[in-house]
């Protein structure tokens, strides 16, 4: 495979250009598993960017980005592939019509014009230069069943299907595959990934990401939103804001045109930041105070 | 060989009385439970049981096994049938047996009933001896079996002697969990007449008759039992119970799927990988490792607090029936365990508090603890005995219905 990225700098460049800013834990990662051809199971709390890691990466690579979405219950007809019944039905129909019924053959009805690609097979059928990057997000919704299918198909990504053969990618595709957490993963699954834990990030990453994501924000907002949500991860609440929600907080202040923050704003606000009401009620009032005070350098 | 010759078989060998009546009402249990015994198996064992001395036990286990088992698989199970039944824990075996390998419907069961009925009846009317004596002697040493055992089951775990804590452990680990179902989104192939057709694997079956549709294919839901969580409290006040609550954890933890365990004093203990190990001292040993507060302070509220915030997210998954084994004395923030005992009961299936105390004749819940959790709790039941615990392990295994008040964590299940 031509290799991707040259070194772990460029990864991280490539990323900053497609806006996402990566610490060099993840760009090492990301380097070795394009390299190696392994699977990366990124896993962290909802809303650090895992999933974005493999938007980015399709869109910088210029590659396609094919997603599945895991749920209880995905089966091989969702995740892989599916006969269209329904256009095999009407095709002996009109067969029949033609008075043709007894030319119907199991090679005309089972063949590539009735296969429904799902995501899996889209990602071994794949025949550009670059190989796609394949997204399956949140594998810990998946049951068991489709983990035990995951592991055969990462380690040779060929599917095989009984009416038309194997197929196998000619080029394997970049595989990220990202974890909430809900449950322990198996671990003969992560055994054949590089695993990463995407963290919350450092006040000066978070900074950044702010300035590059939220256009037209002021360097003083962005620090100041960057403040509270620091600040926040530090208390205990139930769910505590991921990035993805700093970034929906500083979009929302910037359109009510806000240049820096106060109390009564923060107050009105704080649903974007938290989703729990036992959280928005432990922070609300008192709590504000103190977190405004320290945005504004005063504490 | 028809079944009337075993009838006769068996009605020879009853008048020489060299038989245990009961031996082909055992037979039809296993066959309940799912083994496959054909007449010509019971009448093997019917002859191969005139060539022993039935007084030795173990002779007639081996015996019996050679001939009604056929899988290495159902040895344990046979095994625990064995006991059971032998004991004069039939009816209770019936019970779980029914229900454990086959998914009962209401028809099912019935006809279970009904078959369980009427081949006791035969056996009562036909095929035990005429003399009155003998059957008096065989039900007296029945019951010579059975009534140390209905003393244990009634007595409370607190007052039990070394010995029979043992004999209480022992009889933990033979029981049968069966934990209740959910219905999950997988669906398999159905062999009658559901409301989902398969569509796709009709079409495949249509293909050898050039595409006409002769055979529709069905699929229906699957079920899977729920997740159990359990936590208890190994506080001071519940010292005397601690070591056996401990073993019922590793008894359950054995015996069913997807269990996951926490023990709590003043903080809270995941305990589930050190209950991994198969034996039971290895287990506790483990345990008693991890565990820094025994016998210490109570803090519910915060312990809770710790598996909210920590595991609920994790381990409460598929809808989870969550148990509480604690006897509600609480040195901690009774407002923190109302909140706590809230969110906890909205974010799983089911919320069951096992009580030690509460099987005392005239318990009330006066402990401030107790008083603040109850209303959040969906089932409040006594833990004192192995009775007790018998009726939570069938009531694990009840559907139950939904709760009336819909709640913020119904996503979870």
């Amino acid at each position: 495979m031509a290799s991707l990225f040259d070194s772990i700098d460029d990864v991280q460049s490539a990323l900053l250009a497609g806006r996402y800013i990566a610490d060099r834990a993840l760009a090492t990662v990301i380097f070795l598993a394009t390299r190696l051809g392994k699977p990366l199971f990124l896993e962290g709390e909802a809303g650090v960017g895992k999933t974005e890691v493999a938007k980015v990466l399709a869109e910088v690579l210029h590659t396609r980005l094919i997603r599945l979405q895991c749920y209880e219950g995905l089966d091989v007809h969702t995740a892989v592939y599916e006969w269209a019944y329904a256009r095999q039905i009407m095709h002996l129909r009109l067969l029949e019509a033609r008075g043709e019924a007894s030319t119907a053959s199991e090679k005309d009805l089972y063949s590539a014009e009735f296969l429904i690609a799902r995501p899996l097979l889209q990602a071994v059928q794949w025949d550009g230069s670059v190989p796609p990057v394949l997204l399956i997000d949140e594998i810990d919704r998946a049951d068991e069943e489709f983990e035990s299918f995951l592991l055969e198909f990462l380690s040779d990504f060929q599917i095989t299907i009984p009416e038309i053969g194997t197929i196998r990618a000619m080029r394997p595709p970049i595989v990220v595959i990202t974890s909430n957490r809900t449950r322990e993963v198996h671990d003969a699954l992560k055994r054949r990934c590089l695993y990463h834990w995407i963290d919350y990030p450092t006040f000066e990453a978070e900074y950044q990401i702010v300035m590059l994501k939220v256009p037209g924000i002021t360097q003083q907002l962005a620090f100041q939103v960057t403040t509270v949500c620091q600040q926040l991860r530090q208390a205990e609440l139930f769910k505590a804001p991921g990035i993805a929600e700093t970034l929906d907080w500083a979009t929302a202040l910037v359109t009510m045109g806000r240049q820096e923050l106060d109390e009564a704003t923060v107050n009105e606000t704080l649903g974007v930041l938290l989703k729990y009401q036992d959280d928005v009620q432990r922070v609300r009032g008192e709590m504000v105070h103190g977190l405004v005070q320290r945005a504004h350098g005063r504490r | 060989m028809d079944s009337s010759n075993v009838r006769m078989v068996a009605a020879d060998l009853l008048a020489h009385q060299q038989l245990p009546a009961n031996l082909l009402h055992f037979v039809r249990l296993l066959r309940q439970l799912g083994f496959r015994i054909s007449a010509e198996r019971v009448t093997d064992l019917l002859q191969g049981l005139t060539l022993i001395d039935l007084t030795r036990r173990n002779d007639c286990y081996h015996v019996m096994r050679a001939c009604l088992v056929t899988h290495p698989e159902q040895i344990p199970l046979f095994d625990r049938a064995f006991n059971l039944f032998w004991l004069g824990r039939e009816q209770w075996l019936l019970e779980l047996g029914a229900t454990t390998f086959q998914r009962p419907t209401p028809l099912r069961q019935q006809a279970l009933r009904a078959a369980r009925m009427s081949s006791r009846e035969r056996l009562d009317d036909r095929y035990l001896p005429p003399e009155e004596g003998s059957q008096h002697a065989a039900e007296s040493e029945l019951s010579a079996t059975y009534s140390p055992w209905e003393t244990l089951r009634h007595k409370d775990f607190a007052a039990m002697s070394r010995e029979e804590l043992q004999l209480a452990q022992r009889w933990m680990d033979a029981l049968i969990w069966r934990m209740g179902e959910r219905r999950t989104r997988r669906r398999i192939r159905a062999y009658k007449r559901t409301c989902c057709l398969d569509l796709s694997t009709t079409m495949r079956k249509s293909m050898p008759q050039q595409g006409e549709i002769v055979h529709l294919a069905w699929q229906r839901p699957r079920f899977k039992p729920r997740p159990l969580v359990i936590i208890c409290d190994i506080s001071g006040s519940m010292e005397r119970y601690s070591r056996l609550f401990l073993h019922f954890m590793y008894a359950v933890r054995q015996g069913a799927k997807r269990v996951e365990a926490f023990v709590f004093g003043t903080r809270l203990t995941r305990i589930t990988s050190a209950l991994r190990h198969r034996d039971v001292d290895t287990a506790l040993q483990e345990v008693s490792q991890e565990v820094v507060d025994w016998s210490g302070g109570t803090r519910i509220g915060e312990s809770l607090k710790t598996f909210n915030y920590r595991w609920s997210r994790r381990v409460l998954r598929n809808g989870a029936t969550v148990i509480i084994i604690s006897d509600g004395w609480d040195r901690g923030d009774i407002a923190l365990l109302r909140h706590e005992m809230d969110r906890l009961q909205h974010s799983c299936h089911r919320l069951i508090w096992l009580n030690p105390l509460a099987g005392a004749p005239h318990y009330q819940p006066l402990v401030r603890g107790m008083q603040a959790a109850l209303p959040y709790v969906d089932e409040f039941l006594p833990l004192h005995n192995l009775e007790s615990l018998e009726a939570v392990v069938r009531r694990l295994g009840e559907p139950i219905m939904p709760r009336a008040t819909p709640s913020i964590g119904r996503f979870l299940r």
